[in-house]
């Protein structure tokens, strides 16, 4: 198996709307990797788009229309969907056509254009749920996230302060991005909890928005990593896993999906205690308790131990073990596929001492990202490891 | 050592023109039960990652993923969605395998389009917002009037002015890019005509095929036309259809002690979006052959390849893309097909299995198809169908109107 | 320790556009309204259920190799792989495993008295499996996770084959007979 390494990052603004179509946005978070490790589209050997539901750009087959965005013209190109696992997904796609040999360059590309989704985004995800058993009760998704918290905190007697504070950590992680749609340096637990309950226990806080965005990576093989870099990131393990369409027969509060894909990355990786060699990690955090969620489910801590590790501060960015230093989604926005910029190109940047404000103090080796998708099912992971 | 992949295990269901006894997870049930029974494995503890290629707005929900897992026996285990033709998913699966850390890949396609009552307005829905969209006709949705039957089957014809008042049917393209094609390489509508002839022919030997006809060129060419030059039979109808292969590695075949037919290469390719831009013919098809003609050590294809199984989902598209591929020369695929050569019986026998005119057009799950009969044949497995003496064969797939993407897979034993 | 000079990402490129920029038609957009309509076959396990259903009763399937009894019904048990055996009637009592009191509507728009929605463990199925469902006549202060309740029907003349023909779920109150 070839290694496989990261060589360049890119991501756009995120906001709620944006002026840009789909295609452009694609457009430039391409040039900005591209410009990043200097090379240009006849360099590029396939392409890998990962793009959440067609419902929000409104367009069927979309991964068609956004393909000359994401400079995958004439060119071997092909979409993944995994729901909001994409976001780690498509740079797992993109590993797989290094590793196999058949390609040596590959720019994977995440776009998402929410807001073209009228009267709201929230709407396409009508269309997630059982025709039979769940739609005819006209759920909203909020409803399906305050279950879940409901169940989590109600398994391991966890208070909303602390599950505030990780909305108020990630809220001010975000202050030193330029992306970022709600960065806030002084938002404290008080707001978040004061802020207006939306189907309890999720509050307005809580909750990351819709945003539009693109985030873009560009991956090569072992041979040629050394031509871009002296210490390149190697994507070192992936692993994705997928629970049964029937969340009404699982019991919510521990996300079994993502720890078996975190041990198959893990495994690759060859890290047997995740606690200890693993410096830093980026969960996937749609919600505040989604962070400790996922936390527990790569195995980082006990079940139950993420909420205390979170109190005594060893999540912060100069913590034992950040986690979300980049400010997540619930600081920077949340367009779905399109947090790669935030889950994996965060992970390239802090490994290669380049981000800049929100540099990890310690001297990161190993990082984790990890996306979570469908109905609470899909658990995507991904381990970058420098040198 | 380089690792090979193989192809093991094969399954389908019946291609029917609707399927209101199953719902779309029994049907991708029973075509993935018997990829495993097929392969003798337990997907539950064999299979190490699972692939469907689906799209959305066929299937009608706003993640398909989520409702794909427990059918294919994926619960708790490596499962994702590609968005693409059924050979986008050999191709994933083929890279899974040669990293090594996977022995063994499912790869599931189906087409279920009979739950889409208005699945003309899907395709058009496929066109871009800002400069195709607004010129199909009125940009608020019409109240829906007409049968479903009437909606599936025939496209509303399109001969003169447009009535403003309602939508166009998505196909209008195939009607340009067919006119385009004719002009260029002087094949007439006749010829065209004659690949329905053969294809329907074909499928009259295929047991799961269910639009066989006994047609004559007249025929054909006494249908209506509905975006001159394409008239009625030259359109493959929907179908409902499930497939699923299995692919393993070279070592696990041989523990496996089914006999693998190899897959040798494959390629896929996209072109552009923007209909303005781009040419009409099929690059997407020559981009994608000359990959897996590479990767296959195929260096002439018209002498190695011994069958092929050809995107014919309208009538002209079959001779296109045979001319892309490079098994006949520009202009010269009507003369093959006048001469029989394309024939059951002929050098190069095309569409052996009906094709999508014999078939159906089950969209994804159409490259799937047509790996399926070229294992098929080259297991020696296809019955009255079967051509002998086949070592090489060749599948390729389009993802439709109105894309310029395609695959292609090669096979050999 | 390699330390860059540069903070990345170096710039954000995108061009924010407020809603009133829309509303003022300061921005050059284009509308269409897709025209998608499905009609899916549900297959036998679902269309049993839902005619049972429509008789006021619930089912569900038995897969005898896991020993599991499984709703919502499916003809095929995940884990095993194999078809599922029989149907089996179901009690329409359950427990609460998870609630939500929710101030917006379907529509994401806020409302004033609570909406209360939950998943329910069916009593008769394997533990833990079971539906979601709304609860009626409890307050959102006595609710909690552990609660028996039961279904209320809507009457059969009002029943059309689907899940909302059990009304909502009310709390088992001490004593009563179900």
């Amino acid at each position: 198996m070839r290694k496989v390494a990261v060589i360049g990052a890119g991501m756009t603004l995120f906001r709620r709307r944006l002026l840009e179509t789909g295609k452009e946005l694609s457009f430039l978070a391409t040039k900005m990797a591209m410009e990043d490790c200097e090379i240009e589209k006849k360099d590029i050997d396939m392409v890998v788009m990962g793009s959440a539901p067609d419902a929000f750009d409104g367009i069927h087959m979309k991964g068609e229309n956004l393909l000359d965005g994401a400079a995958a013209t004439n060119k071997p190109y092909v979409r993944v969907f995994n729901g909001g696992g994409t976001g780690v997904f498509a740079p797992i796609a993109g590993w797989w056509h290094v590793a196999s040999g058949v390609a040596d360059i590959v720019l994977v590309v995440c776009e998402e254009k929410m807001s073209s989704c009228y009267p709201h985004p929230q709407t396409a995800f009508q269309h997630i749920w059982d025709p039979v058993v769940d739609r005819p009760l006209h759920p909203n998704l909020v409803w399906l996230f305050a279950m879940e918290m409901n169940r989590y905190m109600t398994v391991h007697n966890i208070k909303k302060e602390d599950i505030a504070r990780v909305a108020v950590k990630n809220k001010r992680n975000a202050v030193g991005h330029p992306c970022a749609q709600l960065a806030d340096e002084k938002i404290t637990v008080d707001d978040v909890l004061n802020s207006e309950i939306m189907a309890w226990p999720v509050q307005r806080l809580d909750i990351s928005p819709p945003s539009d965005g693109a985030s873009a990576l560009i991956i090569c093989s072992e041979e040629k990593a050394k031509q871009f870099s002296q210490d390149p990131i190697w994507i070192d393990g992936v692993g994705w896993n997928i629970d049964s369409t029937m969340w009404t027969n699982r019991d919510l509060y521990f996300p079994r999906y993502v720890a078996n894909a975190a041990k198959m990355a893990y495994k690759m990786s060859r890290i047997q205690d995740p606690r200890k060699e693993i410096d830093f990690a980026e969960p996937y955090d749609p919600f505040d308790y989604k962070e400790l969620h996922h936390m527990e489910g790569l195995l980082l801590c006990d079940k139950g131990e993420a909420p205390i590790l979170t109190r005594e501060g060893v999540t912060q960015r100069d913590g034992d073990l950040p986690i979300c230093p980049s400010g997540g989604l619930l600081g920077v926005g949340n367009p779905i596929a399109a947090t790669m910029g935030q889950k994996v190109c965060e992970l390239y940047w802090q490994l290669s001492g380049k981000a800049g404000k929100r540099q990890i103090p310690t001297d990161p080796q190993v990082g984790v990202g990890q996306a979570w998708g469908d109905i609470m099912q899909m658990g995507t992971v991904i381990v970058l490891r420098r040198g | 050592m380089t690792r090979k992949v193989a192809i093991v295990g094969i399954g389908h269901t019946n291609f029917n023109s609707i399927t209101p006894d199953v719902s779309w997870k029994e049907f991708m049930f029973e075509a993935c039960q018997r990829a495993y029974m097929d392969a003798g494995i337990n997907p539950r503890m064999d299979v190490d990652s699972f692939i469907t290629c689906a799209e959305d707005f066929y299937e009608g929900f706003s993640i398909f993923d989520e409702f794909v897992p427990d059918q294919i026996g994926a619960t708790l285990r490596p499962c994702c969605t590609v968005c693409g033709d059924g050979l986008y998913g050999i191709g994933n699966a083929y890279m899974q395998i040669m990293t090594g850390q996977f022995d063994i890949v499912a790869v599931e396609a189906h087409s279920k389009i009979s739950d889409a009552v208005t699945s003309g307005d899907i395709i058009l829905h496929a066109y871009d917002p800002l400069f195709e969209k607004p010129i199909s006709g009125p940009v608020e949705r019409q109240k829906y009037i007409g049968n479903p039957s009437y909606a599936i089957e025939s496209p509303k014809p399109l001969v003169g002015k447009t009535n403003e008042k309602s939508r166009i049917h998505p196909y209008f393209l195939a009607g340009l890019e067919m006119q385009y094609y004719l002009t260029k390489t002087g094949t007439t509508e006749e010829q065209c005509a004659m690949t329905v002839v053969k294809n329907k022919k074909n499928a009259f030997k295929n047991p799961y095929a269910k639009y066989e006809a006994n047609v004559s060129i007249d025929d054909v060419m006494g249908s209506e036309y509905l975006f001159k030059p394409l008239k009625k039979l030259d359109i493959s109808p929907n179908v409902d259809g499930a497939v699923a292969l299995v692919l393993a590695s070279d070592e696990v075949a041989k523990k496996l002690d089914v006999e693998p037919i190899w897959l040798k290469g494959f390629g896929w390719s996209s072109e552009s979006p923007w209909l303005s831009s781009r040419s009409m013919d099929a690059d997407y098809a020559t981009m994608a052959s000359n990959m897996a003609y590479k990767m296959a050590n195929i260096e002439n294809p018209k002498k190695e390849i011994d069958i092929a199984e050809i995107d014919d989902r309208f009538s002209y598209k079959e001779l296109q893309h045979l001319e892309a591929l490079g098994l006949a020369k520009e202009g010269e695929a009507a003369k093959l097909l006048e001469n029989g050569s394309l024939d059951l019986k002929g050098s190069l026998p095309i569409n052996s299995s009906g094709g999508s005119l014999g078939i159906g057009n089950c969209f994804e799950a159409t490259g799937l198809q047509k790996a399926l009969e070229i294992v098929t044949q080259l297991r020696g497995h296809a019955g009255k169908r079967q051509v002998s003496d086949v070592e090489i064969g060749i599948a390729q797939s389009w993802r439709g109107i109105p894309t310029k993407s395609g695959a292609v897979a090669i096979f050999g034993r | 320790m390699l330390k860059e000079t540069q903070s990345y990402p170096k710039y954000a490129p995108g061009t924010y556009v407020s809603n009133k920029d829309i509303i003022n038609k300061n921005i050059t957009y284009t509308w269409w309204e897709p025209e998608v309509q499905y009609s899916w076959s549900l297959g036998p396990a679902y269309s049993r259920f839902l005619q049972e259903l429509k008789e006021g009763r619930i089912i569900g399937r038995t897969c005898k190799k896991c020993n599991r009894v499984l709703i919502p019904p499916r003809m095929f048990c995940e884990y095993c792989y194999r078809p599922t055996d029989d149907w089996i009637y179901l009690k329409d009592t359950g427990t609460i495993e998870t609630y939500s009191i929710s101030y917006l509507d379907p529509n994401a728009q806020r409302i004033k008295d609570p909406i209360l929605i939950g998943v329910i463990s069916i009593d008769g199925a394997s533990p833990q499996h079971g539906i979601m469902h709304y609860f009626g006549e409890m307050k959102p202060n006595e609710i909690f996770i552990g609660m028996k309740v039961k279904a209320i029907w809507k009457p059969k003349k009002e029943r059309t084959g689907s899940i909302t023909d059990i009304k909502y779920f009310i709390p088992i109150k001490g004593g009563e007979k179900i």
